[in-house]
């Protein structure tokens, strides 16, 4: 069931509100982490995008794995909504992994001295990207709801079984030949208070993906109920 | 079960009855691989890379892009004159439908396969002696699991209108795993490794075909679903 457009119109202000706060709340961890978070020792400043970084790629994967959950759901229920939702989620997514992508490298160029290298996180999270764009391709060039639904939700469920693979198998990759010595992706044991600006900025990016997928998922709604159930 | 799989096999047979009266598709497939491998021999210099170092990348490379242009065609075939309604139409299971779609394109890929094979030992010299069993075991294993996603994805996109363009940028993300793989088994074969050093790949790609090939007969009904 696709709902009204004002209850639709509804979720997309719904939407908007969670991202203004979640806005505010991400200028707050701009602060958190350049004024009361202490500077590493060795990284310096550099390790100051860390704060946006891994919660950006945390916000990519939790919508990769709702894409491939939902297109599940889909196949199984055929409630439209849900298309609409893993949709919203793979856009959302997209963008998340493309701020993860760029804020990597400027680290990776101070920090390990290459903007990028074929380590098996980096090389996970650019496959991660690819799949966000095929899905995201293959929606556009179908222009029928139904069979566009069917078919991304194919992809999605495929994709998400994919990644564990890819991710084992770049790894084999790269243990069989000699690691580079700059190269230690292994987490160090924070400091609490580092610890705390993370948690913080993981929680302002769950909400930030919240907030983007309402409205995205709202529009999108907007945009079925005003077409009308002749598709016209 | 039974009748599933001679179902499966009867639509097999029907597509390769097809392809064999014109012959167009696998000739021009067996073309492309063959010029594929002389295009790599000349995008190397040969002062500083030996065509040995590079060669089973360049095998690989040939067999997965040579298979990926002949997915289309299984299904590309069905949409003229709505062949595809038909054979809906008939008694015949969606999953058997897949397979034998499936083991159609598993034909065709392995026939590309066995012509690029000896072509790839006269153009780049390699000696492969006691390798060539391992050589054919792998690539049975690397081929299975991604032909059966490219079947799955070939019957998607040739309802688009840049199914050409679509299928590779759907694809090449699930080459990766097989690929790797087959190109890791194959550098070792090659240099005189013994299979048993290989088994973490091998199990790797088996896991693969398993997984894939399942999970693409489960989701093809939701595909043919009208």
């Amino acid at each position: 069931m696709i709902p009204t457009p004002a209850a639709a119109a509804a979720t997309v202000r719904r939407g908007l509100a969670i991202t203004l706060v979640a806005l505010l709340g991400l200028a707050g961890v701009y602060v958190l982490a350049q004024v009361y978070t202490p500077t590493e020792v060795r990284q310096g400043l550099a390790q100051k995008i860390f704060y946006i970084h891994a919660p950006a790629a945390w916000a990519a994967l939790m919508a990769f794995a709702l894409v491939g959950i939902v297109s599940g759901l889909y196949l199984w229920l055929r409630e439209p909504r849900l298309d609409l939702f893993a949709a919203a989620s793979a856009e959302v997514g997209l963008a998340f992994s493309a701020v993860m992508l760029t804020t990597g490298p400027l680290w990776g160029k101070p920090v390990w001295g290459t903007w990028w290298t074929w380590d098996a996180r980096l090389t996970l999270t650019l496959f991660l990207f690819f799949l966000f764009v095929g899905y995201l391709a293959l929606r556009s060039a179908l222009s029928e709801p139904a069979e566009r639904a069917r078919f991304s939700a194919v992809v999605g469920i495929l994709g998400l079984v994919l990644v564990p693979f890819v991710h084992l198998s770049v790894y084999l990759f790269r243990t069989l030949h000699p690691a580079p010595v700059l190269l230690k992706p292994s987490a160090p044991s924070m400091p609490p208070v580092m610890l705390r600006t993370l948690l913080i900025s993981i929680g302002v990016f769950t909400l930030l993906y919240i907030g983007f997928v309402t409205t995205r998922y709202g529009l999108a709604v907007l945009a079925e109920a005003r077409r009308g159930p002749d598709g016209d | 079960m039974t009748e599933a799989i001679r179902l499966a096999l009867v639509v097999a047979a029907k597509d390769l009855r097809v392809e064999l009266r014109s012959r167009t598709a696998i000739v021009s497939a067996v073309f492309f691989a063959a010029l594929v491998l002389v295009i790599f021999n000349f995008a190397r210099d040969p002062a500083s890379v030996s065509a040995a170092t590079l060669a089973p990348s360049i095998l690989w490379i040939t067999f997965t892009f040579a298979a990926m242009l002949t997915f289309n065609r299984a299904f590309a075939l069905e949409r003229e004159n709505a062949a595809l309604d038909g054979i809906l139409l008939a008694p015949v299971s969606r999953s058997a439908l897949f397979f034998g779609k499936y083991l159609g394109n598993l034909a065709f890929v392995g026939a590309v396969q066995a012509v690029t094979l000896p072509l790839f030992v006269l153009f780049f010299n390699v000696g492969l002696g006691r390798a060539l069993p391992g050589l054919l075991l792998v690539t049975v294993l690397a081929t299975a699991g991604f032909v059966a996603v490219g079947t799955v994805f070939s019957a998607m996109v040739v309802r688009t209108r840049f199914a050409d363009l679509i299928l590779p940028v759907l694809l090449l993300p699930f080459l990766v795993p097989p690929v790797i793989g087959a190109v890791q088994v194959t550098t070792r074969l090659l240099t005189g490794r013994p299979l048993s050093e290989l088994a973490g790949w091998l199990r790797l790609l088996g896991v693969y075909d398993v997984i894939f090939l399942t999970l693409c007969a489960l989701l093809f009904p939701a595909i043919m679903d009208e």
